[in-house]
């Protein structure tokens, strides 16, 4: 097997607040000093094949916005490695390797600036283009996400959700990344526009011969796009398997959990059976695996011990004690 | 058997400076006990702005310009503000999407619960404190007396719309409005808040008008379905009906466009351009310049037709 073209190695990431004026003193006065700290990721390991979409899902709070920011290099683990095996650009290193389409098309474009300046100031910085050329670059950029390159002099506001989204793909792509890291790139919009972004997705990435890390919530976005599935839950991974494989026989209680719950339009008036409790706050995370406060299935080894990452059926690795009982 | 909520023709337009926008044009439906009725559009479609009619919650430059909003018979629009405001809260709620956006943040849950039952009904601060315990129960909050005693930042997204829930059911309202409320939820939360809804519309008997973007939450929840576009209903019937056999095109290019019932990795069926301003809709049909099956005579607009609960507001129908 050749090597990935991004890995992350048991990356680890913490969050905690430095102690504000108020905490200084009462820790001179001589009280006990206490940190919050999130712990947004706990030994992590990703990996994403040269031209391979690798889903990732989960609810609010499961690290998974950390970790495609950690991908992106926008955030530095705490622990752990990042090694990237992919062809580099000379000056700037793997910066523009990897790049990021975010949620909102709203708050992700500078109000100010126009299209041509979104699109286009990145490749001239890099060197990538020169100045003179910019705009028949930026044109050519518009294009290829199916946009009027006359509309370029346009700022973000005189633009709908869908055209938003696609200049912050514009803008992403403008700096010939091999990687894209999309974190619920297409969440905030309308479902037949939705449509529309995603068949993008898919187009250019044939084009452009990318690989994707997606991040979303929807399990139907995810299993559209997607290679591999992987299932994070309260900052560690529970689950990873090709995407057919996933769907057909989740292993893990929380996917199966998850995959129960979400609605689809060819089933009718069901009968909800919903998984109890809430997901736990990271800033306290439960002890043994994250999930056992919810899991139908718990027993004593789950309060103690966190299971780890097994295989357990080609490609399929699940975390989970259930897998070493019933063989 | 009589419709809880029947309405009629009902039209809401915005007088703004760059023209009437018809936010709610001609918009017909009906919801019975028990019944739960799924009403689906995209952003700007006007699903909304119809509950906020309903609810009478309409500023200007909004205006109700016509229709019959009836519930239990009795009509709403032409009812005095004052007589319209013991309705609301009593007997039809509203719950909306941003449960924060509902519950004070400096007041305590029992303060903001036990103001929802006096505001309407004469009784003692303890009987309306016992009332508030048994809805808390019934959407499934655990120790509601401690939880009364909370404020809405100490609970998660979760509790506090089961709290925003609580508040609409504690007068055993005839109708309750629900408006996204599960869409800025994650979705084992969201199951879970749906398994709550759909108990409480069988126990108590209360009618739910459900608005949604989310076709797959409709087709799980809803027995009946009416779909949104530009301000009309183009199309509605049992969710069966309408789900299985769409007929309008907007209708089939919606549920195709939904990612999970397509081969993965297939380019989606997308239905072209977007929603068209509410300011420059003319005389035409208003999914004209997106529609494939478009005609001639669709330069003028469609009007509703009805076959028994199915109706249709199209001249090119699928068959």
């Amino acid at each position: 097997m050749t090597a990935p073209l991004l890995a992350l190695r048991g990356i680890t990431k913490r969050f905690s607040r430095p102690p504000d004026l108020a905490a200084r003193i009462a820790q001179r006065l001589g009280a006990r000093a206490e940190r919050t700290t999130v712990h947004a990721l706990d030994g992590v390991d990703l990996a994403v094949g040269d031209r391979e979409v690798v889903g990732l899902v989960g609810e609010s709070g499961c690290g998974k916005s950390t970790l495609g920011r950690i991908a992106a290099r926008i955030l530095e683990p705490t622990e752990g490695e990042r090694v990237w095996n992919g062809p580099v650009q000379s000056g700037a290193g793997d910066r523009l390797a990897v790049q990021m389409v975010f949620q909102d098309p709203y708050a992700s474009l500078n109000p100010r600036m126009r299209v041509v300046d979104i699109v286009g100031e990145a490749p001239v910085v890099h060197g990538l283009v020169p100045r003179g050329e910019r705009e028949s670059y930026v044109a050519q950029a518009l294009e290829r996400v199916g946009m009027d390159a006359t509309l370029m002099r346009r700022f973000p506001h005189q633009f709908s959700g869908g055209q938003r989204s696609r200049i912050g793909i514009a803008r992403a792509l403008a700096v010939r990344p091999r990687l894209l890291v999309c974190d619920e790139a297409v969440a905030a919009l309308d479902v037949s526009i939705q449509a529309q972004v995603l068949n993008l997705f898919v187009r250019l990435r044939e084009e452009l011969a990318l690989a994707y890390l997606f991040i979303s919530h929807d399990l139907g976005v995810i299993r559209h796009l997607s290679d591999r599935v992987v299932v994070m839950y309260l900052g560690r991974v529970v689950e990873t398997a090709p995407t057919a494989e996933l769907f057909a026989r989740p292993n893990h209680p929380y996917t199966q959990a998850l995959l129960s719950e979400v609605p689809r339009v060819d089933i009718r008036r069901r009968t909800y059976v919903p998984i109890r409790g809430e997901i736990p706050s990271p800033l306290d995370p439960p002890p043994g695996c994250h999930f056992h406060p919810r899991c139908p299935h718990a027993f004593e080894r789950c309060r103690v011990e966190v299971p780890a990452l097994r295989e357990i059926a080609p490609g399929q690795r699940s975390a989970c004690h259930l897998n070493e009982i019933s063989r | 058997m009589t419709a809880v909520l029947d309405v009629e023709g009902l039209r809401m337009h915005f007088f703004t400076k760059a023209g009437v926008v018809r936010a709610v044009d001609d918009v017909s439906f009906r919801v019975e006990r028990r019944g739960i009725l799924g009403l689906v559009g995209e952003s700007g479609s006007g699903k909304s702005m119809t509950g906020y009619s309903i609810m009478g919650l309409v500023d200007p430059p909004g205006r109700i310009v016509g229709g019959r909003i009836l519930l239990n018979g009795r009509d709403l629009a032409s009812l005095e503000p004052e007589a319209w405001r013991r309705l609301r809260g009593d007997r039809i709620a509203m719950i909306f999407q941003d449960p924060m956006m509902t519950l004070n943040p400096v007041l305590r849950i029992d303060t903001q619960m036990v103001e929802a039952v006096l505001a309407h009904h004469d009784v003692s601060r303890d009987s309306a404190l016992a009332r508030c315990r048994e809805a808390l129960a019934q959407v499934g909050i655990a120790s509601p007396d401690e939880r009364l005693r909370a404020y809405p930042h100490q609970f998660s997204g979760g509790m506090r719309q089961r709290v925003a829930i609580a508040i609409a059911i504690v007068n055993k309202p005839d109708l309750i409005i629900a408006d996204e409320p599960t869409t800025a939820l994650d979705v084992t939360i969201q199951g879970q808040i749906l398994f709550e809804m759909q108990k409480l519309c069988r126990e108590s008997g209360t009618a739910l008008l459900w608005i949604t973007h989310d076709l797959s939450v409709i087709a799980g929840l809803a027995d009946h379905v009416c779909v949104m576009y530009a301000g009309r209903i183009v199309e509605s019937g049992s969710v069966d009906e309408v789900l299985d056999r769409p007929r309008h095109p907007y209708t089939r290019g919606l549920i195709e466009s939904v990612p999970s019932r397509n081969e993965p990795g297939r380019p989606l069926p997308q239905l072209a351009g977007m929603t068209p301003s509410l300011l420059a809709l003319g005389a035409s049909c208003a999914f004209r310049e997106r529609c494939s099956r478009a005609l001639e005579a669709c330069a003028e607009a469609p009007v509703a037709e009805w076959s028994g609960e199915r109706s249709l507001r199209c001249r090119n129908p699928l068959p």
